[in-house]
């Protein structure tokens, strides 16, 4: 990395000392959660200490200082993806980001098919999976390639007129895939369909530029990205924005209430009912800001790298499968033949190394790939070579248990 | 101590589970999952008399869960069914006799509730039920 070198950035992350079991912690599972800098814990601790107190209701000094942090924390993760802070909501998460839109602007379709892939996480499968049964809409997938690309071959067929909307991981979550949503979105407009991306896995770790990639909502979750959690955004185009019925109503997202009638507030804060996570949209702010610092093209080509490292070392080993395409962003999904997801954590767990197993909240795909679960080892700006080595030498491990 | 979890009987079992396989014709069938892994275990059992004659399991899971279950049945095999609804989680545990982190006992707890799910159906809905 250019500006900051690996060990000043590993500094900022006070857990990385931690040991388990007596070994030096080697944490590889940052697109479960990443591990947070000691600036974020800081900003958390300071509102908390120092200026806690509610936003948007008082005129005294607490209150304005808390206003006026929670706002331009808007401000910096808007900047992070070049949108207007009015453009970003915050929610709790991608999750609920999805199934805000889901609600809605889905409510109010009452025909046509909603296109998604066999690669999609829960969270970007359910929402509209129940908005199809409530308002009796046709679902359609993508269906992948043998590499865990999206299958393209067929898209004349599934995006058509009666599309309503598309909604696709922007990065998988196992696969590590990057899908083109931006040549996708053109296509979903072309045929006056809506674009959605769960950007969970993207915002992260690649550049995300919403208004060149054109999309109408973008998810995506603070915890993934050094940040708390508990907080996460929902970034959508003003046009769109204003013309969708609230989400949740109560305080704090209304103008004027009557006892029989209301009008909403402003952007955002027409989509951010009751008393926010205010401590951590500051938190997120923060995280937004630091890997502005760091540049997310350095972050980009440091994952590139050790991904590489990575796969060229698990390539290697005797019984391996890597499941995903060659370009992939920073993260390994594999099996050891054989062995099953849980057996490998628990023994390299041993080791000090924390990987996930499992099916990522990704049962269709698992299905599709005909495995009941895998082993993911994912990687962020604070993982090292020596990480991989330990990984490596963990998994041989494994292999002579279950010899 | 290091992957003492993976002990020689345990290894036995999960790479030649006892009673594994379906029954032909069961008196009762169940299946639970753990949704945290996926984890998956079948039972089929012959119950006669208030006792049970013959049980199988297949299943996919891992080493934990599928050794429990193959410990789990051969222990079962031929007792009654209330000897089956006292079994606890205790008893599992120090079948498998090795200390399990919360998650892990989830695992190793599978079998048990499969078991216990499928006798209770058994006596919910009677003799045909699968
Ligand atoms: C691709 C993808 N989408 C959605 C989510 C859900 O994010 P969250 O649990 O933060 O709402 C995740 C994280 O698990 C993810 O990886």
């Amino acid at each position: 990395m250019k500006l900051l070198s690996m060990n000043e950035i590993r500094e900022d992350f006070p857990i990385l000392n931690r040991k388990i079991n007596g070994k030096r912690m080697v944490y590889l599972d940052s697109a479960a959660t990443s591990q947070k800098p000691v600036q974020v814990i800081k900003a958390i601790e300071d509102y908390y200490r120092n200026y806690n107190a509610n936003v948007h209701r008082g005129i005294y000094q607490l209150s304005v200082e808390a206003t006026e942090a929670y706002e331009s924390a808007h401000d910096e993760v808007a900047s992070l993806i070049n949108a207007n802070p009015e453009e970003i909501i915050f929610t709790k998460g991608t999750t609920e980001s999805l199934n805000l839109v889901a609600y809605s602007l889905g409510n109010r379709i009452r025909d046509g098919e909603i296109l998604l892939s066999k690669m999609e996480h829960h969270s970007n499968l359910v929402p509209w999976q129940q908005l199809a049964k409530r308002n009796n809409l046709k679902l359609k997938f993508f269906d992948l390639t043998d590499d865990g690309e999206l299958d393209l071959s067929n898209i004349d067929e599934l995006i058509n007129k009666n599309t309503k909307i598309v909604s696709l991981t922007h990065v998988s979550n196992v696969l590590g895939t990057i899908n083109p949503v931006k040549e996708i979105a053109k296509i979903a407009h072309e045929n006056n369909a809506l674009f959605i991306a769960d950007s969970a896995q993207g915002v992260p770790h690649i550049e995300v530029n919403v208004k060149n990639l054109d999309v109408d909502f973008l998810a995506f979750s603070g915890h993934k990205m050094l940040g708390p959690t508990g907080i996460g955004a929902l970034y959508g185009k003003k046009e769109i924005l204003e013309e969708m019925d609230p989400f949740m109503f109560g305080g704090d997202m209304i103008r004027e209430v009557k006892l029989n009638e209301s009008t909403w507030n402003t952007l955002p804060w027409k989509f951010e009912a009751g008393t926010p996570n205010i401590s951590g949209g500051i938190g997120f702010g923060v995280a937004a800001k630091y890997i502005k610092r760091i540049g997310i093209d350095n972050i980009e080509n440091h994952e590139k790298n050790i991904v590489k490292y990575a796969y060229d070392k698990l390539n290697e080993m005797d019984n391996v499968e890597i499941y995903g395409p060659e370009k992939r962003s920073g993260l390994i999904s594999f099996n050891l033949k054989g062995i099953h997801a849980h057996d490998v954590s628990s023994i390299l767990d041993e080791s000090g190394i924390a990987i996930r197993g499992g099916h990522h909240c990704c049962m269709p795909l698992m299905e599709h790939l005909g495995i009941a679960g895998n082993a993911r080892a994912s990687f962020y700006i604070y993982n090292n070579e020596e990480d991989v080595d330990t990984l490596v030498k963990g998994l041989e491990e494994v292999k002579r248990i279950f010899k | 101590m290091t992957n003492e979890i993976y002990m020689e009987n345990i290894m036995d079992h999960y790479k030649n589970p006892r009673n594994f396989g379906s029954l032909e014709s069961p008196t009762v069938k169940h299946i639970e999952y753990n949704p945290l892994c996926g984890d998956k275990i079948e039972m089929s059992l012959l119950i006669e008399n208030g006792k049970i004659k013959d049980i199988k399991f297949k299943g996919n899971g891992c080493s934990i869960s599928q050794a429990s279950t193959s410990m789990l049945l051969e222990m079962s095999n031929g007792k009654s069914i209330d000897e089956i609804k006292n079994l606890t989680k205790e008893d599992v545990f120090e079948m498998l006799s090795i200390n399990l982190s919360p998650v892990r006992m989830k695992c190793a707890l599978l079998g048990l509730d499969t078991l216990k799910n499928a006798i209770l159906i058994h006596e919910k809905y009677g003799e045909k039920n699968e």
